[in-house]
């Protein structure tokens, strides 16, 4: 099987499916002549030419609005956001038009729209570059939110969301895109709705999502060596989110750790740890954790920056709580 | 009738068309405003009385098979132009599930898909660049359609409408931007809030040519539109338009209306476009006062009729509030 980037799952995902329907295209600040500010829709451009492959100026609400209408009238548009801290210029755009035209016209109008980007913090990129913004998508009925963490789940997501007739907020991020795993050379898809057991174990259940895989991963071999086998579920869709999955680990392990790289009130992570909490309360033997970033902006200097964040030392220490130890 | 309108060149049938139109809009919203008096109507409900030709004309220019419509929240009147069903969509208003919506849209979020009559949006300014999204799609399918985007005086200093306009001009994309300016964007004169008043020449920062156009005018309104949506579908180029138009009632069903004079509303009403129509048709022998009293009865029959049609509906079963969220 072939090693590829995390970029190079989601080009690959793009181009094939817009190989695949001649209604679908993208459009975005520097996806066509500039190759994508994260180089994720390399060649693009050479390949399915400019009407296809958009630049637009930096108009978030405009040409996301813009997005929702081409959608509403039956073309299939990949909308770019640089990052998710510039959607919110557009969230009017997604909350009040995309997620709810379905409903307020009485099933007459659907909006296949996917609008992806990256989301969650990088690196030394401050305050208003390093918001992740999951749950204010989540909170809307009317869109999926689905957040990969590996190339093989990118492209096949990906693909699936392009071809989903309902409006997908797709979570990329920076410091994911060089990430590589293997992916198959034969098409595939991954339904949305699905999380995945990324490491089976029987002592206790750690949920996240996105680029926090990575980390509760390591975490996981360091718990290990200390004898404590973990059990990684890696949601990959929040909306849908699959509960199924969740519980039955929760069933076996009895323990619990959310880790969500966003502020802890009001989150995703905050909301599935309830969920657990709720659903899960006879089967626990002990309170679910939540690992969030610090309720703070993003500082600018590196080691405070890695201080907000989740990290290793803090999962390892709710690993611990969690089993009396 | 103005200088450059010539009455004659129009065949009888549209022209009585045209009228028959306005009167169906102006009698469907006074039954409306009526029975939101009942209470059969609730939340937010914005008449279009004295608006009519505004509409009528512009969407009597279009071909709905290839063209489209969107527009705010004041749109009963571009639904009837679009030839949605009266009683349909005064189910709708009452929040049956015969609605064109089946209850789940109410007076603001009128849509007909098949019409191509893309709504009715609640948000003000909101729905300019999903217009100019039906537009791209249009140009995208090398399609010869046109959209006309409406919104009020209230819209054009969002920032949406600016957005929107930049788009439409550096991709050329087929699409007629209709400000309809009533001059008041709810209870505020658009001149306490507009460094310009001329809204015509907005367009121009952004390249696009505007006109100002007489809104109180049906044959005026068809022909600027039609002007302008033929330059659209030979040349993709977008355009502007300014219909000056002004409403007797209120913003809303809950507004007096206390920031307008008596004596401005009671010009206004001298120059109501049904009156002005029917008065040119009559004086041009092409209508006569039976044949108008006869529309006019029709009018309020298929007012009354639908009414009627609303009150004897069903109300949405409660299982119907998990529909229509996902395709």
């Amino acid at each position: 099987m072939a090693v590829i980037t995390y970029r190079e799952a989601l080009r690959q995902a793009i181009d094939e499916e817009m190989a695949r329907d001649e209604r679908v295209f993208l459009i975005g600040e520097e996806v066509a002549e500039y190759n994508g500010a994260y180089k994720v829709s390399q060649g693009l451009l050479d390949k399915y030419g400019a009407a296809r492959v958009v630049d637009t100026p930096i108009t978030e609400e405009g040409f996301t609005g813009l997005g929702i209408g081409a959608a509403m009238a039956g073309l299939r548009p990949i909308v770019e956001w640089m990052t998710f801290n510039f959607s919110l210029m557009a969230y009017d755009q997604v909350v009040n038009n995309a997620a709810k035209m379905r409903y307020m016209s009485g099933g007459q109008l659907s909006i296949p729209i996917v609008i992806r980007g990256p989301n969650g913090p990088a690196e030394y990129l401050g305050a208003q570059h390093s918001q992740a913004l999951q749950s204010i998508y989540a909170h809307i009925p009317g869109l999926k939110v689905i957040a990969p963490a590996t190339p093989y789940d990118a492209k096949g997501l990906l693909k699936t969301a392009i071809r989903d007739d309902n409006p997908v907020l797709f979570l990329e991020g920076e410091m994911m895109y060089a990430w590589k795993g293997e992916v198959p050379e034969e098409e595939y898809l991954i339904p949305l709705g699905q999380a995945e057991i990324k490491r089976k174990g029987k002592d206790i259940t750690l949920v996240t999502y996105s680029k926090p895989l990575k980390l509760v991963q390591e975490a996981a071999r360091e718990l290990e060596a200390m004898g404590v086998d973990a059990e990684i579920v890696d949601l990959r869709s929040i909306r849908p989110l699959d509960e199924e999955t969740v519980y039955n680990s929760v069933k076996k392990t009895n323990r619990c750790i959310v880790i969500d790289e966003s502020w802890p009130f009001a989150s995703v992570g905050s909301h599935v740890a309830w969920l657990i909490s709720r659903n899960c309360f006879d089967l626990l033997d002990a309170p679910v954790e939540l690992i969030a970033s610090e309720d703070v902006p993003m500082p600018y200097n590196h080691k405070l920056e890695l201080e907000a964040q989740p990290s290793i030392k803090k999962i390892v220490d709710a690993v611990k709580n969690a089993l009396y130890l | 009738m103005g200088g450059n309108i010539d009455i004659n060149k129009y065949d009888r049938l549209f022209l009585t068309k045209l009228l028959r139109d306005m009167l169906l809009i102006r009698r469907f919203e006074e039954k409306s405003a009526q029975m939101y008096g009942l209470q059969k109507i609730g939340g937010f409900c914005h008449l279009y009385i004295g608006q009519e030709a505004v509409a009528t004309g512009s969407i009597a220019a279009l071909d709905l098979t290839r063209d489209y419509v969107l527009t705010a929240y004041r749109d009963h009147g571009h639904a009837l132009a679009c030839g949605m069903n009266p009683n349909e969509i005064m189910a709708e208003l009452f929040g049956r599930i015969t609605g064109t919506s089946r209850g789940k849209g109410g007076s603001m979020h009128l849509f007909d898909a098949k019409k191509h009559m893309y709504g009715g949006n609640g948000i003000v300014g909101g729905h300019i660049p999903v217009a100019s999204g039906v537009a791209f799609k249009i140009k995208y399918n090398k399609e010869t359609g046109v959209v006309l985007c409406f919104f009020g005086d209230g819209a054009i200093h969002q920032g949406a409408f600016h957005e929107s306009l930049n788009l439409a001009k550096i991709w050329n994309l087929p699409i007629i931007y209709i400000c309809e300016n009533n001059q008041y964007g709810m209870g505020t004169s658009f001149h306490r809030v507009s460094s310009v008043s001329d809204f015509s020449i907005m367009g121009s920062s952004y390249g696009i040519p505007g006109r100002q156009v007489d809104g109180m005018n049906v044959l005026e309104v068809y022909q600027e539109v039609k002007g302008v949506a033929d330059l659209a579908r030979s040349t993709g180029s977008p355009s502007f338009l300014e219909i000056k138009t002004y409403r007797y009632k209120g913003h809303s069903m809950s507004d007096p209306g206390k920031y307008r004079t008596k004596e401005e509303l009671e010009a206004y009403r001298q120059q109501d476009p049904i009156l002005i129509f029917k008065t040119a048709l009559e004086n041009t022998a092409i209508l006569t006062e039976e044949e108008y009293v006869e529309m006019d009865k029709e009018c309020k029959d298929i007012s009354e009729a639908a009414a009627r049609f609303a009150e004897e509906s069903e109300e949405p079963a409660s299982e119907t509030l998990y529909q229509d969220i996902l395709a």
